[in-house]
């Protein structure tokens, strides 16, 4: 039986348009194992191999992984999120309640979003925390630190801007003592308070903003410096091993 | 000038097929090097697999949760009735927090924007790198510095009446001292482990522990006009 699965997978691999497709061909070899990582677009950001420590789970706690994991739950639910969603006053509210009795799932949906933006959020703070403590931002790797901390303002201003998106009393008024503390910026805080609401209140303008930034320019920003994030592990050598086997003893 | 060799010495540019190591000597390091090859794995394989078992195992916890908890969804939104007391997200509470004691130019913009100053410059700074714990060297001078530190500090956080903030200074403080009475050559167990810990272990900790309890008490024991309350007594 289980030689009959291997033989039509190999099949398949084998087949012509397949191999069109993904390069890295069929068998068992770590050359295939290789070209798999090597020939793929996305993989390619990751290093072929991985030093064995470091899959430990004391190592990374995994993590980086975990957040990205949440990230990919946060594009999906949030796709189908636009579906059922109009950026407009009060319409916005009117959606909820359509997602609460219309919509087949539509509280599961809001629900799986919300909750995977707090984790996210509080993943991002453990990730940093737990890279500082193994002191995995040393040389090389401080650059990639920097680019986290990016991610980590990222992220929280994607959370803050899909805070308002409801249009319900906790997301108004969440969002007004948020952009009040803007206007306490010297000099230029009432204009930035104002470039952020596009108004001088929390209305209809600033509900729109908020909905660009959140569904388009962050999430695109986030995927740019997530890739960038990737691919500086493997240039800058790998997941950090720890201190014991990264010391080159001179003495 | 000799005999004529019997090979020809040239430089290639395909690794693979002409593999050279190049190992260059200086004077300061020694060619005793310690680090042996480590053990590695196929990426594909075995990180991916694990990676996808841990995202599938959140994903599971993440729905179960959602299929639970309902997300919070209030009235439509009212600008002419303010709630009291009108809370942030969750991650800004500790910030929220600050604003009850400080003008807004300090906790809204002085404060955040030096934290991030803080995260980004960690890693070009020597002491950082070099790790090395902080009672370890010139300790009655550094026990000097960290004294005045630590009370101007305190007194700072005393006028403005942050005790919220000032009770996990005094903790983290004690540790501190705490690694700075401990033998480095003869301490065992957990004060063996804290007095190798560098300064920006001390910094980093008292960090994390300030962003803890000042989101904790701003989520959960705030009420009305930013009062103390019991969040089971809501």
């Amino acid at each position: 039986m289980a030689n009959g699965v291997d033989n039509v997978v190999n099949q398949v691999r084998e087949n012509r348009i397949w191999r069109s497709i993904f390069r890295s061909g069929s068998g068992d070899s770590n050359l295939r194992r290789s070209l798999f990582v090597q020939q793929n677009v996305f993989l390619h950001l990751f290093s072929i191999k991985t030093r064995k420590r470091v899959l430990e789970f004391s190592a990374t706690w995994y993590l980086g992984a975990l957040t990205f994991g949440t990230f990919l739950i946060l594009v999906i639910t949030g796709i189908l999120l636009m579906l059922y969603y109009h950026p407009s006053v009060p319409q916005a509210y009117a959606d909820m309640k359509d997602l609460q009795y219309v919509v087949s799932s539509g509280v599961f949906l809001r629900n799986l979003h919300r909750w995977s933006a707090h984790a996210m959020v509080f993943l991002v703070f453990a990730h940093m925390f737990k890279v500082f403590y193994r002191g995995a931002y040393r040389t090389p790797r401080e650059f990639n630190w920097i680019i986290g901390v990016i991610l980590l303002l990222v992220t929280l201003l994607l959370s803050y801007t899909g805070y308002l998106l409801p249009w319900d009393q906790l997301a108004y008024w969440a969002v007004t003592v948020g952009s009040n503390i803007a206007s306490a910026v010297p000099l230029m805080g009432a204009k930035i308070r104002f470039l952020m609401l596009g108004g001088t209140a929390v209305n209809a303008n600033a509900l729109l903003r908020f909905y660009v930034l959140h569904c388009v320019i962050l999430p695109v920003a986030a995927v740019i410096f997530i890739a960038v994030h990737f691919w500086r592990i493997r240039k800058d050598g790998g997941i950090y091993p720890g201190e014991s086997a990264s010391e080159v003893s001179s003495k | 000038m000799s005999a004529p060799k019997d090979f020809v010495a040239v430089v290639d540019s395909d690794a693979r097929k002409t593999p050279r190591r190049i190992a260059f000597i200086t004077k300061r390091s020694s060619p005793q090097v310690h680090v042996k090859d480590e053990d590695r794995v196929m990426t594909y394989p075995e990180v991916f697999f694990r990676v996808v078992v841990a995202v599938e195992i959140m994903t599971a916890a993440l729905v179960i949760v959602a299929l639970l908890w309902d997300a919070p969804l209030e009235g439509l939104a009212d600008p002419m009735h303010t709630p009291n007391p009108a809370k942030a997200p969750w991650y800004f509470l500790g910030l929220q927090e600050l604003l009850h004691y400080f003008p807004p130019v300090v906790a809204g913009v002085l404060i955040p924007g030096l934290v991030v100053m803080a995260l980004i410059v960690i890693p070009y700074f020597k002491i950082n790198v070099e790790a090395e714990g902080l009672w370890l060297r010139d300790k009655a001078k550094r026990l000097r510095i960290f004294g005045i530190v630590v009370v101007l500090f305190c007194i700072f956080l005393a006028v403005f009446d942050v005790w919220v903030a000032l009770v996990p200074t005094l903790i983290v403080a004690g540790f501190m001292l705490l690694a700075a009475q401990t033998d480095p050559q003869t301490a065992q167990g957990f004060r063996r482990w804290l007095v190798r810990k560098p300064l920006s272990f001390w910094v980093m900790t008292w960090f994390l522990v300030e962003l803890v309890v000042l989101t904790a008490i701003g989520t959960f024991f705030r009420g009305p006009g930013w009062s103390w309350a019991l969040p089971w007594r809501a």
